[in-house]
């Protein structure tokens, strides 16, 4: 009988997800703010359902009481947090606490399927994160200083990866994180974060080629140093969000394509310098024949997307295990097989529209440093989606990064709640505010807006 | 172009209502606020980044849906994929048909629920259709995942599953002929050995048999003697994919075809054949030391003269031999939807005359398997065309309504129609004027070459092959047959592949 409520759900969800990722882009379509507090309303609604549903069958699945009491808590968490920033900051985005909470429930649930302890250990660290996230969108309000840190930035961000480089733990060959007081850190995802607003502050001053070149020596060392590090995904979406916010600056689109070209050189460079490369690169275009060793990890997920199919085999219907790490890097895959292609696509989609409800608050702010910003942490989380989904449906070579919000991995979880946060924080802040007094003669502008999306 | 998401900026802002593009939009900012129209006039690098990233996704996401309709049937049939064990609770694994819709192999569910594969043909098709316990084999593992895949009707299969039984899996409808495999399998008797069965205009394999043979319905009990192989017959192995053999005298269609491209004017080819050749020390003889005389190419084919092909593989040019060799997919891959093992052809330019003249009559280091053999022949009968070999027609639910079909595929071309042509004209004459010709007077067509492989040091044991085809009545079929240890190629291998066309023609 489980099995036909877990045969039923599945379409249920599809259909659900796809209502949920249409309106997406209805809201960010929409000029009515009543329009799009309504359709941001329905999203809600959508996605408790979801949640419900999944949690549903993970309780009748293992008949625990830590279940339900998971779920509670967390139901509480979805609808206080959302509520409560609503009331702190009532011109926030709602289609962004949306897409962020819904992302954050999808990545739970599948966790609490894939490992429940781990589950929990994610819930902990976003809650934790979601209240400090809370005065974010303050601290960039009112922190008008923010930009003058140039160096600050600069400095702490490399001596941070320097020091994972030297004293980082070796993670599937790669250094990635060390120990504080007894908690595994992965330096790399908060220093993203310091590394936009470092490029930002740069070019927001000036954008000549001098301080371009500037700009660019700094960014390359970071860059540099994850290379060394072996965190390839990590320095490509650092290259990434530089080349692009260079450009952004600049207007100057030598920038990019030259930027580009040369990254295209390193790229072949690093594949005949470095081993590892060469294996990340054999893995993808000839999985099978290395299915033992290099090829194992891709070729599982590939077995796993194609065995779910469009619809997926249903929650606990599936064997998303047999992919090795299953909960950081490859839990696209787990959704893919369980919850069906489609409904993955729409997982794609949505944060594909957190990506252009990025790049929109980039586009309405009136300081540059702030548009940088916006664009930089747009980057940012776009290409490190594109980099762990291409990865998983062998699209492109895998990297090892996380998905952002779902992955398992408190430094990740926590970074991306930051930029979330951060980009609530320069959309409240770049508001359009009563910029018009001085047509007020010839114009009636009295009516603005209440609240806003 | 305006990209719609991006309207709110100016079209939410009253102000901005009379500034309908973007010159005006500009001027407006100018005046107003120009302090800020650096980061204002980002719009543009934005949108393009926006378009950059889109595309990106969306490409993406095209890649992930045609993985999923394309690729993935072929990717999750492996056996790496440990995911198939689930269906297997939930699905009876469906049959495996003849072309003529009979069961080659089903699945006998007893009343207390209990399953058994079972083979009505035991030891006819066993190769070729394989088995399903203790591991699997043949079309048992290439299906294996269709096999256990239900496509019944859905309100159905939602009431098995409430009653908690099993769906009804797909039935595989191969192109198999059971009345051809049959001949083949009674042709080949005791003898260990081979018969390759395939249409050569579509690819479809009719019938494959390999010897020595197991019965796939006691694989169970039979398993453990099977596997340790005491008597050093590999049963377990299908000789006609994973067999590797010297091809002997068939091999002389490669060395025709060399021969053919590096000299254009072929019929001016003479040969005295005295029963052997001796070059630096190397003496290569006729079979049975037979005197030929005077002879021309199509002569030498027919009567598979060794001292005249010999002569002919010492004119050419090494590489360009290699070349041909390598052109008609020796240590290449065959591009098949089953598994097999790959031929090999030993030259280089550094290769002595030993090797060069041993090599023009297929002996030497050459190994090859004999459904490659039969491609060869089956591009020959085709016009140069090769079409890929393949054993799965269609994919039925088990009510019959076709869910997947398998249409041939052109795997590449071997050759032109003018090399084709030429090599059909010599194949024609060791028929009527040669080591075949008990395949002439008959009411089909025959094209041929025998060979006799010698296998060891011991004189006189040879592997016995014919590789051929006959047309009749506008249809045509190939067929390439192995006799392990048999003797010549014309007194075994050729009056079986007499038997078969005489079936399929009849």
């Amino acid at each position: 009988m489980l099995d036909l409520i877990i045969e039923l759900f599945k379409y249920i969800f599809i259909i659900l997800i796809a209502m949920y990722t249409y309106y997406c882009f209805r809201i960010i379509s929409k000029q009515e703010d009543s329009a799009k507090s309504f359709l941001c309303t329905k999203q809600k609604g959508i996605m408790l359902a979801i949640h419900f549903m999944a949690y549903f069958i993970i309780f009748m699945k293992s008949s625990q009481m830590d279940v339900i009491v998971f779920y509670l808590a967390q139901l509480i968490f979805f609808l206080a947090v959302p509520a409560l920033f609503r009331v702190i900051y009532p011109k926030a985005s709602g289609l962004l606490l949306n897409n962020m909470c819904c992302l954050l429930m999808i990545g739970l649930f599948m966790l609490s399927r894939l490992s429940f302890a781990r589950a929990v250990r994610q819930f902990e660290i976003a809650v934790v994160s979601a209240v400090i996230t809370l005065f974010i969108p303050y601290a960039i309000k009112r922190c008008t200083f923010l930009r003058d840190f140039t160096w600050v930035y600069a400095g702490v961000g490399i001596v941070l990866l320097a020091m994972v480089f030297i004293i980082g733990r070796v993670t599937y060959g790669a250094k990635l994180s060390f120990e504080i007081a007894g908690i595994g850190v992965q330096p790399s995802e908060f220093v993203k974060i310091i590394y936009v607003f470092f490029i930002a502050s740069m070019l927001a001053k000036e954008r000549d080629f001098y301080q371009v070149v500037q700009t660019s020596i700094f960014a390359a060392f970071h860059v540099i140093i994850l290379v060394i590090s072996k965190d390839l995904g990590s320095a490509l979406i650092f290259f990434i969000a530089y080349l692009f916010m260079v450009y952004v600056a600049t207007h100057n689109l030598l920038y990019l394509s030259g930027g580009a070209l040369a990254g295209c050189v390193a790229a072949v460079a690093a594949y005949f310098m470095f081993d590892h490369v060469r294996v990340r690169v054999l893995a993808f275009t000839d999985p099978f024949s290395v299915i033992d060793n290099q090829g194992y990890q891709v070729t599982q997920s590939l077995f796993a997307i194609g065995t779910g199919g469009w619809f997926g085999m249903g929650l606990y219907q599936g064997y998303p295990k047999l992919i090795p790490v299953v909960e950081e890097d490859f839990i696209f895959s787990a959704i893919s097989e369980e919850m069906g292609i489609l409904f993955a696509l729409c997982v794609v989609l949505i944060y594909l529209s957190c990506f252009v409800m990025f790049i929109q608050t980039a586009m309405r702010c009136k300081d540059t440093f702030y548009c940088l910003c916006a664009t930089g942490l747009g980057c940012i989380l776009g290409f490190q989606t594109f980099l762990t989904i291409g990865g998983a449906v062998k699209f492109i070579p895998s990297t090892g990064v996380t998905l952002p919000l779902i992955s398992y991995g408190g430094s990740s979880c926590f970074s991306t709640l930051l930029i979330f946060a951060i980009i609530q924080g320069i959309y409240i802040s770049q508001k359009p505010k009563n910029s018009g007094s001085h047509r007020n003669n010839n114009r009636n502008s009295n009516r603005r807006r209440e609240e806003e999306f | 172009m305006r990209f719609p998401f991006f309207k709110s900026k100016r079209d939410t802002d009253e102000e901005y209502d009379l500034y309908e593009d973007d010159y005006y939009y500009e001027e407006f900012k100018e005046e107003h606020y120009p302090e800020q129209r650096k980061a204002a006039g980002n719009s543009r690098q934005l949108m393009f980044l926006t378009y950059i990233f889109v595309g990106v996704f969306l490409a993406m996401m095209v890649y992930t849906v045609y993985y999923q309709a394309v690729k993935s049937s072929e990717v999750i049939n492996s056996s790496y994929n440990k995911r198939q064990d689930i269906f297997a609770d939930k699905v009876v694994r469906g049959k495996i048909l003849s072309k003529d819709n009979e069961v080659l192999a089903e699945t006998q569910v007893a009343a207390d629920g209990s399953e058994q594969r079972y083979y009505p043909y035991e030891n006819i098709f066993a190769h070729v259709v394989g088995y399903s316990s203790k591991g699997k084999a043949g079309i048992e593992a290439n299906a294996n995942f269709t096999l256990l895949r239900s496509n019944g009707f859905i309100l159905e299969r939602i009431k098995n599953t409430l009653k908690g039984e099993k769906n009804i899996g797909d039935n595989v409808v191969t192109n198999l002929d059971v009345n051809l495999q049959k001949t083949a399998y009674n042709a080949l008797g005791n003898y260990r050995g081979t018969v390759i069965v395939m249409e050569p205009e579509t690819g479809k394999i009719l019938a494959m048999v390999s010897k020595p043979d197991y019965n796939p319905n006691t694989m169970e009990t039979n398993w453990d003697s099977l596997v340790e192989d005491t008597s050093g017959e590999s049963r377990l192995l299908n000789r006609a994919t994973h067999g590797v053999y010297p091809p002997g005298s068939t091999f002389k269609i490669i060395t025709s075809l060399a021969y053919i491209r590096q000299n254009p004017d072929v019929s001016s080819y003479q040969f005295d054949c005295t029963s052997s050749i001796t070059k630096d020390n190397v003496t290569i003889n006729c079979y049975h030391n037979t005197k030929h005389g005077q002879v021309d190419l199509t002569t030498s084919f027919a009567k598979s003269c060794n001292s005249s092909f010999a002569n002919m593989g010492l004119s050419l040019d090494k590489v360009k031999f290699q070349q041909t060799c390598t052109d008609l997919l020796f240590g290449e891959k065959l591009s098949l939807p089953f598994s097999y093992k790959q031929s090999s052809v030993s030259l280089s330019k550094d290769s002595d005359t030993d090797e060069v003249m041993q090599t023009a009559i297929g002996q030497g280091k050459t190994q090859m398997t004999p459904l490659h053999m039969a491609m060869i022949t089956s591009a020959i009968a085709n016009n140069g065309t090769l079409m890929t070999p393949y054993l799965i027609d269609r994919v039925e639910n088990y009510q019959g309504t076709v869910m997947k079909e398998y249409s041939p595929k052109k795997s590449c071309t071997l050759m032109t129609g003018e090399e084709s042509a030429m090599l059909q004209e010599l194949m024609r004459a060791a028929v009527t004027e040669g080591t075949a010709s008990k395949l002439s007077g008959s009411n089909y067509t025959a094209y041929g070459k025998t060979g006799s492989a010698e296998y060891n040091d011991e004189k006189g044991k040879s592997h016995s092959w014919f590789t051929g085809y006959a047309t009749a009545n506008g249809k045509t079929i190939v067929t390439t047959i192995i006799v392990e240890g048999a003797g010549s190629g014309s007194e075994f291998a050729v009056p079986m592949a007499g038997k078969l066309f005489q079936a399929y023609f009849q």
